[in-house]
């Protein structure tokens, strides 16, 4: 009698301990490929690029609470196979497991740069620890640095090269930032704060060659024929899914490992959690791919319930942060179908939420240095309380009053 | 290295010597302390690292600053002596502080 689970990661690590707590007395196999405890992605491109921050830090948990747990843990562990007739997974090693419950918490990898000379050794990826290891080293000893992507990663770890004092050039293809997340106006205040740390930001223009140059420094050209010399180029341009592996087992797969409102892959025996599914939010009339660590934690609990034989429906609201200097970005829902929005407070006193609607009802909330309103909006949502338009654009009025009384 | 006792919602007791320098909540989750979830991981974004300071301590450890004072701003339950044990760094002066985990959901 075990699970096994594969993928060591924040959704990987919240199936095993959910299956703990819900009593599941079975063996916990929980397998990395990664030689490091399972550890937090966010800090990666912000306090642990920023300083000596040490390893351990990062961990969810030392291993011993793992042991503890009476879950094992191992890590430079890769899965090559399902077997599903046999109800086995193939180990690198050619060791077979067998499972009675499997998990599939694999992730995502970064989408490579599709240019020539990308291979060159200045060129840098950020998703996992060792990523985050090397780019650290190779920051320490650049000058110039140029960013390939105005997203989330692209933009945190701009941030945190130009307040090492690199010099910071922004590429993006683009018209603005993080354009598939946020509305103009949270894109505009988000290029004046870079542009006002004195970071170059190039919109409309796409990397097309990088080629190496005697002092190890690399010149990237742009698709308007200009040349940007760097001592370090880092690419944020994506993320796929890792859906090798469920695939080839004859699992339905589209942008990620396809899975029910349950979690649950086209194997009833088989659940998947975190940014590797294409899943199912009851909150949500289409299926959706979400990169979070708020999908990994509710989800897993969701994938795990599943293996415990209880079906729970995920409907757990999506939010997400990003930090840029000392700016906090938090969000609550998905706002990209909106049709109308409303800002609340002024973008130039840095601190301001736009709050985006769909037929008159609330899809979302950005909040800029608004922490109070952003849980608000959070605890609002949940409820299914949505205010209207004119009562967020009033600024007298207090949104709180909207909530039950406790 | 400052002692530091958690009580947990349920009343189980972990007592855990926790270097100066890290957060409580770093203390409470390498000492295993299941209502500490800090989901977000110590960002100040999620509030589910909620707990009250023990009444003899709440001088030593002082009041949330403002980014946190907002998140809790709407927490289950909180009182005066709130906090995100993700802001709070452990100092010497903390050695025997108790820390109650608030309910974390």
């Amino acid at each position: 009698m075990s699970i096994v689970i594969v993928g060591a990661g924040q959704a990987g690590l919240q199936i095993a301990e959910s299956l703990r707590r819900g009593g599941y007395e079975g063996r916990v196999l929980l397998l990395g490929d990664e030689s490091f405890a399972p550890y937090q992605r966010p800090p990666l491109s912000k306090k642990y690029l920023a300083d000596d921050m040490a390893d351990e830090r990062l961990q969810f948990r030392p291993v011993e609470q793992l042991t503890k747990q009476n879950i094992e843990f191992r890590p430079l562990t890769t899965v090559t196979a399902i077997d599903r007739a046999a109800g086995e997974v193939v180990l690198a090693s050619g060791e077979r497991v067998a499972y009675e419950g499997l998990a599939l918490t694999t992730g995502t990898r970064v989408r490579p740069l599709p240019v020539p000379g990308a291979e060159h050794p200045a060129v840098c990826y950020l998703r996992g620890l060792d990523d985050a290891k090397r780019l650290r080293s190779q920051l320490a000893s650049a000058a110039r640095v140029l960013v390939i992507g105005g997203g989330f990663i692209g933009l945190e770890v701009a941030a945190t090269a130009r307040h090492a004092g690199k010099t910071v050039t922004v590429v993006e293809t683009l018209d603005r930032l993080m354009a598939r997340a946020v509305a103009p106006v949270v894109s505009e205040y988000f290029a004046e704060l870079h542009r006002g740390h004195g970071v170059e930001l190039r919109f409309k223009v796409a990397l097309t060659a990088i080629a190496g140059n005697p002092d190890g420094s690399l010149t990237a050209t742009l698709s308007d024929g200009s040349t940007v010399d760097a001592d370090l180029l880092v690419a944020g341009i994506g993320v796929l899914p890792n859906q090798e592996l469920a695939a080839a087992a004859g699992l339905e797969c589209a942008n990620g490992i396809v899975v029910d409102e349950f979690a649950r892959t086209s194997d009833p025996r088989i659940v998947a959690a975190g940014d590797c599914t294409w899943h199912i939010n009851r909150r949500f009339a289409a299926p959706l791919r979400l990169e979070s660590v708020q999908n990994a934690v509710d989800q897993g609990k969701i994938a795990a319930q599943s293996l415990l034989g209880n079906a729970v429906p995920y409907q757990d609201l999506p939010w997400f942060w990003s930090d840029q200097y000392d700016v906090k970005l938090q969000m609550v829902g998905l706002s990209q179908a909106h049709d109308s929005l409303v800002v609340r407070g002024a973008p130039e006193s840095a601190a301001f939420s736009v709050f985006y609607f769909k037929a008159g009802e609330l899809l979302g909330v950005d909040s800029i240095n608004r922490p109070a309103e952003h849980m608000l909006a959070r605890k609002l949502m949940s409820l299914g309380i949505s205010p209207s338009p004119d009562a967020v654009a009033d600024t007298g009025f207090d949104l709180k009053t909207l909530l039950p009384a406790p | 290295m400052p002692k530091i006792t958690f009580i947990d919602v349920d009343g189980t007791k972990f007592e855990t010597n926790v270097a100066s320098g890290l957060s409580v909540m770093e203390g409470a989750i390498n000492a295993g302390v299941p209502g500490v979830l800090a989901i977000c991981g110590g960002s100040c974004a999620c509030s589910t690292c909620h707990a009250y300071v023990d009444d003899a301590w709440t001088a030593v450890v002082g009041g949330p600053n403002d980014i946190e004072d907002a998140t809790l701003d709407l927490a289950n339950e909180r009182k005066p002596s709130s906090r995100l044990t993700c802001q709070v760094t452990v100092t010497d002066a903390m050695d025997g502080l108790v820390i109650h985990v608030a309910k974390n959901d």
